[in-house]
């Protein structure tokens, strides 16, 4: 199984990435944002937390139409695996890989802090060693997290059972106190949390590991 | 020739910074603001000399960058 994880010029939590793969048995190949292709036979593209090009314009807006994002498009139009968090998932929705967008926290502060998250699906690669409805513990540091997107798109994710995870107590005023959702194959997934903060017991926590180890496993088996 | 373009929120988006100005303002007395929505502008020189191509061309940067159309509206103004 092998994972690229993206850097752009502030993406500051890439290392944490690579070794949370790592730890899960990949091989992690680090890709700068000049990059116009991807390593040859990349299963998982990772985009990491930070703030990509000082968060200028919007955030993860110049990193989206980046050389490298249009590479990561393709990746995700063939049928490949994309994670994206914190400032990936504002990625992604910049590059119209998952719908809504992250807007300034409702609160207007920055919020650094563990949260507790609710597994809402099972049903993809990266909550399938998660049991349904399973209370897990995962840090949050951004200051835009607030999942905005349109009532029939909301309505059309949760029918679709693409919602991830959701916040216990909502941090950031996201509808629908959503904190993850995934793509219509649910091979993409955003979400604002850092599961990759907690995959080691010197952390303070594991509960990341099982959604690296469960899309590893999910790669190995398919 | 110059374009000037304002981005701002959908009508509908919440602003939780324009309603911290709207409440700021309250605080130093100017209590009849009913609303704040705050937004951007962006000034661009251009090369082009035609008007007409000028603004579809800032109208394509709008749709590719410069707004989030998710979430963004934007007017362009040719000069």
């Amino acid at each position: 199984m092998k994972a690229a994880v993206i850097t752009f010029p502030g993406s500051n939590c890439d290392r944490d990435m690579a070794v949370a793969f790592e730890r899960a048995g990949a091989d992690v190949a680090r890709v700068w944002h000049k990059d116009t292709a991807l390593p040859a036979g990349v299963d998982v593209v990772a985009i990491p937390g930070g703030f990509s090009f000082g968060d200028y314009l919007r955030c993860g807006a110049i990193a989206a139409r980046s050389p490298i994002g249009a590479a990561v498009i393709d990746h995700a139009r063939r049928g490949g695996y994309v994670l994206g968090v914190c400032n990936g998932f504002q990625v992604l929705t910049e590059m119209g890989l998952l719908p809504g967008a992250l807007m300034r926290n409702a609160g207007l502060k920055f919020v650094c802090k563990r949260v507790d998250l609710r597994v809402a699906t099972t049903d993809s690669a990266y909550t399938s060693g998660y049991g349904l409805g399973e209370v897990i513990s995962v840090p949050v540091a951004h200051h835009d997290g607030n999942y905005t997107v349109d009532a029939e798109t909301l309505a059309r994710l949760q029918g679709e059972d693409r919602v991830a995870f959701t916040y216990m107590d909502n941090p950031n005023g996201a509808m629908g106190d959503i904190a993850g959702v995934l793509s219509e194959n649910r091979r993409v997934l955003g979400m604002m949390p850092h599961p990759e903060r907690v995959v080691d017991a010197a952390h303070g926590g594991t509960d990341g590991a099982r959604l690296f180890a469960g899309l590893i496993g999910g790669l190995a088996l398919a | 020739m110059k374009a000037r373009v304002h981005v701002m929120l959908k009508d509908g988006v919440l602003d939780p910074q324009g309603e911290a100005v709207r409440h700021a303002l309250g605080t130093l007395g100017f209590s009849g603001v009913t609303a704040v929505r705050q937004g951007k502008v962006i000034d661009l020189d251009l090369a082009a000399t035609d008007r007409a191509a000028a603004e579809a061309e800032v109208k394509a940067m709008c749709e590719k960058l410069l707004a989030n159309t998710v979430i963004e509206k934007y007017t362009v103004e040719i000069s």
